[in-house]
């Protein structure tokens, strides 16, 4: 039952993505380009959000289990460490230089536009990169 | 502005779906650096995550495809080397827009909230260097 669950919650997520601007780089990276012509509406999609999730996470959270698992699975790390900031800082150069973040990219990936079909591949590239050195504990 | 809302209080209840019922952040580089380190049991809702988040794209680059247009002038190398950052970066990091910026900023984390700012902060610098490398600025 849970993986129907999560197949819904992509699906939906999908249709969200799509329909906010967040699978065009173009739109993006004006989102970002804050300093030359700014287009600012992706901020409605993070306040959309935010705004709903906000509401529902704290009525949620009300309950003492989710109805499908006998308990709630959210991250519990409070350190403000320098992986946090730097991981941060990396993703954020990516996402800027093409204009697309990891959901969008698989979303955008079905109009079979081969740069971001690249830009998948090398995201995965660069996961296994992390997850090696992390294994070999050098991360 | 209208359809980035619409589009954000969609993301809103997918992500609240997924608190609801599977007790869990929708945090799309985490359930993808799960698929390609998988550990036992812990598979399945992942892959399916993804099956979803294509066939939503499916449907809705069939309706709409005019929201699929990408008109950035980025070469392939730059897609390959904003590729590798975004897949290093999330995973060192912990999270992307979807569980930093969404799920996170949500339940008030800290942690998120300075990897969101973090992460925009970059994007804006990111782009600033793109475009004076091209002298576009």
């Amino acid at each position: 039952m849970r993986p129907l669950i999560t197949f819904v919650v992509g699906f939906i997520f999908a249709i969200g993505l799509a329909l906010s601007g967040m699978t065009q780089p173009h739109v993006v990276r004006g989102f970002l380009d804050i300093f030359g012509s700014w287009n600012y509406s992706l901020m409605g999609v993070m306040g959309g959000a935010i705004a709903l999730h906000s509401i529902a996470f704290y009525l949620i959270r009300k309950r003492a289990t989710p109805l499908l698992d006998a308990q709630f699975h959210l991250p519990t790390k409070k350190d403000i460490d320098l992986r946090l900031l730097a991981g941060a800082a990396i993703f954020g150069l990516g996402w800027g230089w093409a204009g697309i973040c990891p959901g969008p990219s698989f979303v955008a990936a079905v109009s079979g536009d081969t740069n971001i079909l690249w830009f998948i591949a090398s995201m995965l590239g660069g996961m296994g990169v992390f997850k090696f050195l992390e294994a070999k504990k050098v991360l | 502005m209208v359809n980035a809302i619409i589009g954000g209080l969609i993301i809103g209840l997918a992500v609240s779906i997924m608190l609801l019922f599977n007790g869990r952040v929708t945090g799309i580089s985490g359930i993808l650096g799960g698929i390609i380190a998988p550990k036992k049991n812990d598979f399945d809702w992942r892959l399916a995550f993804f099956i979803g988040l294509l066939s939503g794209g499916a449907l809705l680059f069939y309706l709409k495809p005019e929201q699929f247009v990408n008109l950035s002038q980025a070469s392939t190398v730059d897609y390959i080397i904003a590729g590798f950052l975004v897949g290093f970066g999330t995973l060192l990091g912990n999270g992307c827009t979807s569980g930093h910026g969404v799920c996170g900023i949500s339940r008030l984390s800290i942690r998120s909230i300075l990897s969101t700012l973090t992460f925009i902060g970059f994007g804006v610098l990111s782009v600033l260097i793109y475009k004076s490398l091209r002298g576009e600025l």
